[in-house]
C-alpha cells in the first residue's frame, strides 16, 4: 500500500492509541493538516500559540495517563514549543512533538523558516530525531512513542522535512522497537527490597516521601497500602500531590520551601525516609547539608541518575516505582504487622502536635478576600473532585496547600520548570482528555496573561474550563521575595495596569464574573462553576498576602518563616 | 573533594548528533572533558569514544550514569578501574638547528619515536605513548624550540581479562 508521509504520520499516531492532538499549521506542515481534515477520528485541536499546544499535550498526557502529542510548523512554530518541551522534560511527561522542517535539500542553507530544532531541543528532550528518509518515518515514530512512554518518561521531538511529508512510499507497519542502547530496568533488585523492609522494621520515625514518579508509574495504590499497613505518615513533592489521599490522617501535606510545618518537621526528625519517584529538587531539600540529618534514606527511582545526585542514599532501588512498592508490600505482608510499626504511637503523636500547634493558617476578615479562602471554598464546592491546573507563583502554592487531592492525575502543574502561562492551555488539554470532569485553572493575574489567547481555543473547541484568578495585582511570588529579602522594594512586580478580566472574557465569548467581597466568594464560585461554557472568575484578593510557611533559600527545611 | 583522572571508554550508535549529545551533556552539566577521541569500531554501526576527565568520585558516578542515560550510548566502561593500554599520538614540529640535531635524534631514539619529515630547519616527530610519556617527551624537546604540536586525545582498551 502506497502512502504519503503525512498519511503515515497520522496512521502511526492513531496506532499509538492517541485520539487527540494539539497543533498549529504553517507552510512546512500544510500537507499534514490537509490530510488530518480527512480523519475525524483523530481530533485536532487548533491552539492559538504553539506553546499552548505543548502545555495542552502535557496536561492531556497526565489526565489521560497516555502520551500527549503536539504538531507545529518549522522555524518559529518549532521555537515556540521550547518552553513547553522543557517543562515536560523536567516533569518527566511522556509526549511526542512533531515539527515541520524545510525540505531536506535546503537544510543547512538558512532557508526561510529553517531552524535547527533538533539542536535547540537536544538538552530539553529525552531524545529527538530528524527524519531524512521516508522509509524510516514509521519506525522512527514508533521509536519516538516507545522512548517517550518507557523508562523515565519524557518528551521526544521528531523533525519532519517537507519532502518527507510529501513523499509517497510503500508502507509497512514497523516492528516493535528494540534498541540495544536503551533498555530501562523496571525490575528492582530483590535484596534491596528486603533491605528496605528490614530498615522499616528498625525505624521508629519513618516517613514516606512520594513524588511524580509514583503517579507516572501508577503506584499510588501500592504506596497507600504500605503507608496504611505500617502506619507511616506520607508527604509529597509538588509533583507527588494525589499520590496518597490528601484527606487521609496519615497525609502530612506537601514538603519543601512552602511545605506544611508538620511535613518539614517530620522529615527533619525522621529516622527513615522511603522516597519514591522523587529527585530531591532544591525546592524540597532546602540546604542539602541540613536535610534530614537523622534519617536513613531508601530511594526508589527508575532513573539511576536521580539517585545519589543531591542526597546520599543508604538503600538505592533502581526500578519501576510500582514494581518496587508492590515488591515491598509483598514482603511486608509476610511479616507480623505489629513488627512493622513498633513504637509508632509517639511518632504519630508528635506529628499530631505539630499539626495542632502550627497548621496552615490565614484569617479571613470581613473586608478583603484572602486567596487561601478562595481555594478552600473551591475545594469544598467541588468536593475535591475537580482536575486542578495552576499557573505559577503564589496561586500555585495556595492551590497545592489548600486543595486536597485524593487521587493521582488531578493536580496538573508545571513543577520543575515553573512556567507562567501553563495553567490555561493545561486546563484545555485536561478537559480534552476528561470531558466529563470539571477542570479549573487556579491562576495568578500575571501568569494568566501569558497564554490568555488560549481562551479562544477553549471556546472554539468547546472545552469548557473554569479560570479562578487570585488577582492580587502583583507578580505576587516575586513581590513576596522583595518583601522578605529586598526591603519591600517592589521593583517591576506591580501589575495594577491590567485588563478588565471580565470584559476580556466577554471579548473572547467567555463569561466573566468579578468578586471583591469575602461574603460573596462562595456565591461567585458556584455561579462560575455552574455557568455553562468557559468562565473567568476574577477574585480581587489581599494584595500583599504571602505564602507560609516559607523556607528561605539555602536554609534547612525545618527553619521556616511562619505567619 | 579530591579529584582524579578518569578514562572512560564509551560505545555509541554511529549516528549523526551523538557527539553533540555527549558534548552538550558535559557543557550543560558543568562536567569537564580533558580529551576526547572518536572512531568507528569493527562494527560499522558502532563508534568508540575514549574520554579523559578530571573530577571527584561523586561527579564521575553522575557522569557515567548520565552518559548511560543517553539513548544512543550502548555501554560506558570506566577503564580506570581496570588494567588497560592507553596511547596518544602526537606530531611535534621542532626547530632543527644543526648544532641541536644530534641531541634531538638521541631523544627521539630513547623514546622510540620516529622522524617523519625532515626539512631545512625543522623536523616533524611522530610519537605515541601514554600521557606521561607524552609530557616527558615534550618537556625534553622544549629547549630545542617546539614550533607546533598536533596531538590526539587518549585512546585506550582494557587488557584481556582486564579487571
Ligand atoms: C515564564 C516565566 N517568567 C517569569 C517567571 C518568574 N515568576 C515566578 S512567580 C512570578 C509571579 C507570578 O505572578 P502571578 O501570576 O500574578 O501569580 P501570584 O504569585 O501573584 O499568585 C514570576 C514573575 C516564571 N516563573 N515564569
Ligand atoms: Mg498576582
Amino acid at each position: 500500500m502506497k502512502l504519503t508521509g503525512a498519511q503515515i504520520l497520522i496512521k502511526m499516531i492513531k496506532f499509538e492509541g492517541v485520539d487527540t492532538i494539539f497543533g498549529y499549521p504553517g507552510g512546512a506542515t500544510i500537507d499534514i493538516h490537509d490530510e488530518l481534515a480527512r480523519h475525524p477520528d483523530l481530533r485536532h485541536i487548533l491552539v492559538r500559540h504553539e506553546q499552548g499546544a505543548v502545555h495542552a499535550a502535557d496536561a492531556y498526557s497526565r489526565a489521560h495517563d497516555s502520551v500527549g502529542v503536539a504538531l507545529v510548523t518549522s522555524g518559529p512554530g518549532a521555537t515556540n514549543t521550547v518552553t513547553g518541551i522543557a517543562s515536560a522534560h523536567t516533569d518527566s511527561i511522556p509526549m511526542v512533538v512533531f515539527t515541520g522542517q524545510v525540505p531536506t535539500a535546503l537544510i543547512g542553507n538558512d532557508a526561510f523558516q529553517e531552524v535547527d530544532i533538533v539542536g535547540i531541543t537536544r538538552p530539553c528532550t529525552k531524545h529527538n530525531y530528524l527524519v531524512k528518509d521516508p522509509n524510516k518515518l514509521a519506525a522512527t515514530i514508533r521509536e519516538a512513542f516507545h522512548i517517550a512512554r518507557s523508562g523515565r518518561p519524557g518528551p521526544v521531538l521528531v523533525d519532519l522535512p517537507k519532502d518527507i511529508i510529501q513523499a509517497e512510499i510503500e508502507f509497512e507497519m514497523p516492528e516493535e522497537t528494540a534498541l540495544r542502547s536503551y533498555k530501562p530496568n523496571y525490575n528492582p533488585n530483590k535484596k534491596q527490597l528486603a533491605k528496605a523492609v528490614a530498615m522499616l522494621k528498625e525505624a521508629k520515625r519513618p516517613v514516606i516521601f512520594a513524588g511524580g514518579g509514583v503517579i507516572l508509574s501508577r503506584a499510588s495504590d501500592a504506596l497507600t497500602r504500605i503507608a496504611k499497613m505500617a502506619d507511616i505518615p506520607v508527604t509529597g513533592s509538588l509533583m507527588g500531590l494525589g499520590a496518597f489521599p490528601g484527606s487521609h490522617p496519615l497525609w502530612l501535606g506537601m514538603l519543601g520551601m512552602h511545605g506544611t510545618f508538620r511535613a518539614n518537621m517530620s522529615i527533619g526528625n525522621s529516622d527513615l525516609i522511603i522516597a519514591a519517584g522523587v529527585r530531591f529538587d532544591d525546592r524540597v531539600t532546602g540546604n542539602v547539608k541540613k536535610f534530614a540529618p537523622h534519617a536513613q534514606i531508601v530511594q526508589i527511582d527508575i532513573d539511576p541518575t536521580s539517585i545519589h545526585k543531591n542526597i546520599p542514599v543508604h538503600c538505592p532501588i533502581v526500578g519501576d516505582c510500582k514494581a518496587a512498592l508492590e515488591g515491598i508490600l509483598d514482603l511486608m505482608e509476610k511479616e507480623d504487622p505489629e513488627t512493622l510499626k513498633i513504637d509508632r504511637a509517639p511518632w504519630l503523636d508528635q506529628i499530631d502536635q505539630w499539626k495542632q500547634t502550627t497548621p496552615l493558617k490565614y484569617e479571613q476578615g470581613p473586608k478583603i478576600i484572602k486567596p487561601q479562602y478562595v481555594v478552600e471554598k473551591l475545594y469544598e464546592i467541588t468536593k475535591g473532585e475537580a482536575i486542578i491546573t495552576t499557573e505559577v507563583g503564589q496561586n500555585q502554592m495556595w492551590a497545592a496547600q489548600f486543595y486536597h487531592f485524593d487521587k493521582p492525575n488531578h493536580f496538573i502543574t508545571s513543577g520543575g520548570l515553573g512556567v507562567m502561562g501553563f495553567g490555561l492551555p493545561a486546563a484545555i488539554g485536561a478537559k480534552a482528555a476528561c470531558p466529563d470532569k470539571l477542570v479549573v485553572d487556579v491562576a495568578g493575574d500575571g501568569s494568566i496573561q501569558m497564554n490568555i489567547q488560549e481562551l479562544m481555543t477553549a471556546i472554539e473547541s468547546r472545552l469548557d474550563v473554569k479560570i479562578v484568578i487570585l488577582n492580587n495585582r502583583y507578580l505576587g511570588m516575586v513581590r513576596q521575595w522583595q518583601e522578605f529579602f529586598y526591603d519591600k522594594a517592589y521593583a517591576s512586580t506591580n501589575m495594577e495596569n491590567a485588563p478588565d478580566f471580565v470584559l476580556l472574557a466577554q471579548a473572547y465569548g467567555a463569561k466573566g464574573f468579578r468578586c471583591d467581597d469575602p461574603a460573596k466568594v462562595e456565591e461567585t464560585l458556584k455561579l462560575g462553576l455552574e455557568t455553562p461554557g468557559t468562565v473567568i472568575m476574577d477574585f480581587r484578593v489581599e494584595r500583599e498576602e504571602s505564602v507560609y510557611p516559607m523556607v528561605p533559600a539555602g536554609g534547612a527545611i525545618t527553619e521556616m518563616l511562619l505567619v | 573533594m579530591e579529584t582524579n583522572r578518569y578514562l572512560l571508554s564509551i560505545l555509541v550508535d554511529d549516528e549523526p548528533g551523538v557527539l553533540s549529545r555527549i558534548a552538550g551533556l558535559f557543557s550543560g552539566r558543568g562536567f569537564n572533558i580533558d580529551s576526547l577521541s572518536v572512531a568507528t569500531t569493527a562494527d560499522p554501526h558502532v563508534s568508540r569514544i575514549t574520554m579523559v576527565t578530571n573530577c571527584d568520585a561523586q561527579v564521575i558516578e553522575q557522569i557515567k550514569k548520565q552518559l548511560h542515560k543517553l539513548i544512543n550510548v550502548i555501554t560506558v566502561t570506566d577503564l580506570t578501574e581496570k588494567k588497560y593500554v592507553e596511547r596518544q599520538l602526537a606530531l611535534i614540529k621542532v626547530h632543527a638547528k644543526p648544532e641541536k640535531r644530534a641531541e634531538i635524534l638521541r631523544i627521539v631514539d630513547i623514546f622510540r619515536c620516529k622522524i617523519v619529515d625532515v626539512g631545512h630547519s625543522h623536523y616533524i616527530i611522530e610519537m605515541s605513548g601514554n600521557s606521561e610519556k607524552h609530557a616527558a617527551f615534550v618537556s625534553l624537546l622544549k629547549p630545542m624550540g617546539i614550533v607546533e604540536i598536533a596531538a590526539t586525545g587518549s585512546i585506550a582498551l582494557a587488557r584481556e581479562n582486564g579487571k
